[in-house]
């Protein structure tokens, strides 16, 4: 049992601070405890402190809005802390929808789905011309074009404010990702997961690969959403790099020979071996 | 690419080339980058085009309620966040964000008077909270930046003068001592009733300048479908335009201080009018 929970360590933790988010959103909308009001597009916390959606609040630029300085000190404090420890940190340990997507994930693997189904036939790509498009028919139609289709934002205002239809937008994504694309959602189309992707790029903490522990299992591919990120395994020894990585921290918990681990960007590990 | 047996393969192409398929062209690097820009430009212009008709089909509801001090729906549209802070805010749970299924532009606050109507609180606590200003505090503020939920405007009541009882003869003013603006939003019109030869009609009138769309006059309607009913202003109010002022308020002259007047040249206007007028039929026939 001890060993499970170390083993999901991580995957517990994501669990705890995506639902606790989600809690503390519910308990200011429905009783009035005021710690965490608003949603994900927007929040108060502590009454004092304003957070902003840096995508929703860059649409609304495009779309022609006049941006009050609430939201963009929001947008800021956003953008600057997942600059700090990974844009994508939002995707795996914030997001909603990646309780809904890992779920199909899961499902796939366990049920051999990945097996039948091998080529991925969409480029991973396709998210950042979403961006793109988001705001050029934000300019076009003067309205925060990704805001009004998000499922994301359907699914967390759900949660929080009642969900009407919005459980048809889980199951929407649950069943593609799960009988169409695996990682469709997020790993392929989310605007939102390709805007950290891009936030994220330089950001401090990232899993370091040690390929001198490496026994080339692969079972960290099997198991990383984002699996083009980890092209170094059994190669090099080095940090993953791309803003693509979520930081969900779920190949280190999978490896058995401590091959992964979270550090510092610029941390070096097993250098002293590099060098001889 | 390595379970192709190549020695299949080969067959496949002899079989391919006997039977008269020509041999397919290996295509270029050059090609291919060019096929592929193109690919994607199309692919993009798709799902461009397919977002953009439901983004704009999804946000054109027209008849959507917002909250106090919202500014004009265009600009409400690409200025609201949808965090849903003033939804709690409000005491009286008025306003809800749209969900999917409303058919309301989705994520947007919006209330229902006949469900739950404003209750025009004087500190408007659904306002200040809005982190984009897409509630715009000065909208409803009066001198000394003095909160006054009297300037709100989210819409103006309409009455349906077939179906309100009032206008039927019964006494009923549910509507006008519903108001909080009694006696300036809603007054009481006495006409003689006819029919009866010795009572009167006692039928509610909206004053659109006064009116600030607060709902609760139709939540207080009898009628079992409400008579008395809110629509946005725009909707429910026509506009005189340029071409008519009331000679007699000299403020509706300001009106016209901004309008421009457009002047069509035509083969007969090129004359004076005086002349046309003078010239007898034959210039009419021309």
């Amino acid at each position: 049992m001890k060993n499970f929970l170390y083993k999901h360590r991580f995957l517990f933790l994501r669990r705890f601070t995506q639902t606790l988010i989600m809690f503390l959103y519910v308990i200011a909308n429905v009783y009035g405890i005021n710690i965490l009001m608003g949603n994900l597009s927007s929040s108060l916390f502590l009454g004092l402190i304003p957070l902003s959606d840096p995508y929703a609040v860059t649409q609304m630029f495009f779309a022609g809005a006049i941006l009050t300085f609430d939201v963009i000190i929001g947008a800021l404090i956003i953008l600057t802390f997942y600059a700090i420890v990974g844009g994508r940190v939002f995707c795996s340990w914030v997001c909603p929808v990646n309780m809904i997507t890992d779920l199909a994930n899961y499902l796939r693997r366990v049920l051999g789905f990945n097996q039948i189904q091998k080529k991925q036939p969409a480029s991973r790509n396709i998210r950042y011309w979403a961006i793109v498009l988001s705001l050029i028919i934000s300019v076009i139609l003067g309205i925060t074009a990704f805001e009004f289709i998000s499922p994301i934002s359907m699914i967390h205002r759900g949660i929080i404010f009642g969900l009407g239809l919005g459980w048809a937008a889980m199951l929407v994504i649950f069943l593609f990702d799960l009988f169409v694309l695996k990682n469709g959602w997020c790993g392929h189309f989310c605007p939102l997961g390709g805007f950290y992707s891009l936030v994220g790029k330089f950001s401090l903490i990232r899993v370091n690969h040690d390929s001198d522990k490496c026994t080339a299992c692969m079972k960290c591919k099997e198991v990383c959403p984002e699996m083009q990120v980890l092209h170094m395994v059994a190669k090099e020894t080095k940090p993953v790099l791309s803003g693509e990585c979520t930081n969900c921290g779920r190949c280190i918990e999978v490896c058995d020979d401590d091959a992964l681990i979270f550090t510092l960007r610029n941390k070096k590990i097993g250098e002293e071996n590099e060098n001889n | 690419m390595s379970n192709i047996n190549p020695h299949k393969e080969k067959q496949k192409l002899e079989k391919k080339m006997k039977s008269g398929v020509t041999k397919k062209q290996p295509i270029s690097e050059r090609r291919r980058f060019f096929l592929d820009i193109a690919r994607s430009v199309g692919l993009a212009t798709l799902g461009g085009l397919t977002w953009s008709a439901y983004v704009s089909e999804v946000s054109a509801s027209k008849l959507t309620l917002r909250p106090p001090g919202a500014l004009k729906e265009e600009d409400f549209l690409s200025t609201c966040i949808k965090c849903g802070m003033c939804v709690e805010a409000c005491p009286f749970d008025t306003l809800s964000l749209a969900k999917p299924g409303d058919n309301k532009p989705l994520g947007t606050p919006y209330f229902i008077p006949r469900d739950i109507p404003c209750y025009m609180c004087p500190d408007i606590p659904c306002v200040p909270v809005c982190p984009t200003g897409a509630l715009d505090i000065l909208s409803v503020s009066g001198e000394n930046k003095k909160l006054d939920i009297n300037k709100a405007d989210m819409g103006v009541a309409i009455v349906d003068q077939t179906n309100c009882i009032a206008f039927w003869g019964i006494q009923c003013d549910a509507c006008y001592r519903a108001c909080p603006l009694l006696g300036e939003a809603i007054t009481i019109e006495y006409t003689k009733n006819k029919r009866t030869g010795k009572h009167a009609f006692m039928k509610p009138v909206v004053n659109s300048d006064v009116c600030t769309g607060c709902g609760l006059c139709e939540k207080a309607c009898v009628t079992e479908k409400a008579s008395i009913f809110i629509l946005p202003r725009e909707i429910a109010l026509g506009h005189a335009g340029d071409y008519y002022i009331k000679g007699w308020d000299k403020d509706d002259e300001k009106r016209l201080e901004n309008a421009t007047s457009e002047i069509t040249t035509t083969e007969r206007s090129k004359n004076k009018a005086v002349d046309t007028l003078n010239s007898g039929l034959e210039d009419l026939l021309k």
